[in-house]
């Protein structure tokens, strides 16, 4: 729990996680633009082909890559179910009611299934290659917002401290014979209360504390604020971006003159 | 010039009984000044006074000749850091050296400014190998050492440390000492010291002892641990090595008022040879 910071974050040293993380954040949004422009199986397959290639220069394991698919399985095979028998099409293989099963219908669960393993596997490798920080320093510098990057460099800091004390506030109450595990939802609910309330107490405690350390180390919003680690572009952001453009620019050339299957 | 110079300040919290009432105290540049006091005399709140977190009811504080006003606030606030209690509550970024860069990005220093900065900071504390570490994993010394750069940063000429070595192990205490005692000497930094361990107290040029919002005795360390019967009425007691020096001299042995186990083990061995 104490890699908080870090999240997902899987460091090593790429191609990939040297990128700037706008463009990363870029990235991302293009990519989604395409799987969804994206028609015919050309089309999906040139953003599938991209998406490996953004996979083998991560350096993240296929293991890792494919764990953020086992997270949402169950959700894609329910709507690939869900939309084979409620498509309706012209091919029809199968009827019963007001379900059928048709050419279209197949072709189209296909589609939904690669797009959401797709999108799935693109946002994780965001987050498998860039730290929260850095991600939210990327939107701060998007946005110009700065208390947004202080927050969550925040709350990064202390979500490990509390959990350290959440911790040991519910050990001291076991071991005045409080009872967490067993008993009914209200039960165990109830026993809760005597954790949240000392953990609240603390947190605001703690808040005072800071807001004091912040305002001792000058702290005076974020007019004149400078930052020490800048964001700047570099060739591979270039890359990066010629790579989504072209991908776009080929998906939708491809619905255009190809067409949906 | 003093350091810090303050003129009958008063200062009440509000609805609270507590109260500093005609405080004057000065500090000279360069000096090294420790605060006693029991819980509750009011340290922590002068150290707030003194860099402008808590604003006085009435009398004036400068600094280096400043005042310590709304005009000047910011002005004095960076001549004067304040490394806290808490190791935990102190910093606002996950790693080491972001840490030590967040007071100088408030002033709006220049990049390349900001930089030197945080390596001339994390030279001072000795942790430049961990300026990219991880600040949770750190240990409790680590991580006031961090706290001690991330004033350093800002370049102060005073450092209050408030009660900054209480919560850390014996040799947690003895790195931030160390590093204290080497800045005092070094930069030149004027150091004020609240402590609970009056062998911190020792390394000190002069020391106040604090009693309900004033300032009961002025003296050099050893003067104040001299005086053993006037310290309990102010809810301090001399630490145990301390009382026996004191009852040996009473005794009739030689050996000097000391605090250090090697150096009362010396005195009484001379002593005892003669
Ligand atoms: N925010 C506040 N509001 C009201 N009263 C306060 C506040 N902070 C402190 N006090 C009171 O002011 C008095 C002095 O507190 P202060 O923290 O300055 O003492 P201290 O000498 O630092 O004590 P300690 O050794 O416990 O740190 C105490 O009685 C305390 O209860
Ligand atoms: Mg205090």
């Amino acid at each position: 729990m104490k890699d908080v910071a870090f999240g997902q974050y899987y460091p090593v040293n790429s191609f990939v996680h040297r990128c700037d993380p706008r463009l990363k954040l870029f990235f991302l949004v293009a990519f989604i633009a395409a799987i969804f422009v994206a028609n015919n199986f050309w089309a999906l397959g040139a953003c599938a082909a991209v998406l490996i290639a953004v996979v083998a220069l991560s350096r993240v394991p296929l293991g890792k890559v494919l764990r953020a698919i086992r997270g949402v399985l169950i959700l894609v095979i329910f709507s690939a179910v869900i939309s084979v028998f409620f498509y309706s099409g012209e091919t029809v293989y199968w009827k019963y009611g007001i379900l059928c099963v048709t050419r279209e219908g197949i072709f189209f669960s296909v589609f939904l299934i690669i797009r959401l393993f797709l999108l799935v596997i693109c946002s994780s490798m965001l987050t498998y290659t860039t730290t929260p920080v850095a991600l939210t320093d990327g939107i701060e510098s998007i946005f110009h917002v700065h208390v947004l990057a202080l927050i969550m460099s925040i709350a990064l800091r202390f979500i490990p401290i509390l959990m350290d004390e959440t911790e040991r506030i519910k050990n001291a109450q076991k071991a005045r014979g409080a009872d967490f595990e067993s008993g009914n939802i209200f039960k165990r609910i109830k026993a809760i209360v005597p954790i949240l309330i000392p953990l609240i107490l603390s947190a605001f405690r703690r808040a005072d504390e800071l807001g004091d350390a912040m305002d001792a180390r000058c702290y005076m919003g974020g007019k004149k604020r400078t930052k020490y680690k800048k964001l700047t572009f570099s060739w591979r952001d270039l890359v990066a971006f010629l790579t989504a453009a072209a991908l776009v620019t080929g998906v939708a050339l491809l619905r255009v003159y190809v067409g949906g299957m | 010039m003093h350091a810090i110079e303050t003129k009958d300040v008063s200062f009440s919290y509000e609805g609270g009984g507590f109260r500093i009432a005609h405080l004057d105290l000065t500090v000279e540049e360069g000096e090294f000044l420790a605060v006693l006091g029991h819980n509750g005399s009011g340290k922590s709140t002068l150290a707030r006074l003194l860099n402008g977190i808590l604003v006085p009811d009435s009398g004036t504080i400068r600094v280096f000749g400043t005042p310590l006003d709304d005009q000047h606030l910011y002005e004095v606030r960076k001549q004067v850091g304040v490394v806290f209690q808490n190791p935990d509550n102190q910093t606002v970024a996950s790693i080491v050296e972001d840490d030590v860069a967040f007071g100088a990005e408030n002033v709006g220093l220049p990049r390349e400014e900001i930089a030197k900065r945080v390596e001339f900071a994390l030279g001072a504390v000795g942790m430049l190998g961990l300026r990219n570490a991880v600040v949770s994993r750190l240990s409790g010394g680590q991580k006031q050492r961090v706290a001690i750069a991330g004033v350093l940063a800002l370049k102060p000429r005073v450092m209050i440390l408030d009660e900054s070595t209480a919560m850390l192990d014996p040799r947690g205490r003895r790195e931030i000492v160390e590093v204290v005692k080497k800045l005092n000497r070094e930069e030149k930094i004027t150091v004020i010291l609240i402590t609970h361990f009056m062998e911190e107290a020792l390394l000190a040029d002069r020391a106040v002892v604090m009693n309900r919002g004033e300032i009961a005795l002025t003296d050099t360390p050893a003067g104040i641990f001299a005086r053993h019967e006037e310290l309990l009425t102010y809810n301090l007691a001399l630490p145990r090595i301390g009382v026996i020096a004191k009852k040996l001299t009473e005794g009739g042995l030689r050996v000097r008022d000391t605090l250090d186990p090697e150096q009362l083990a010396e005195d009484i061995a001379r002593s005892v040879r003669r």
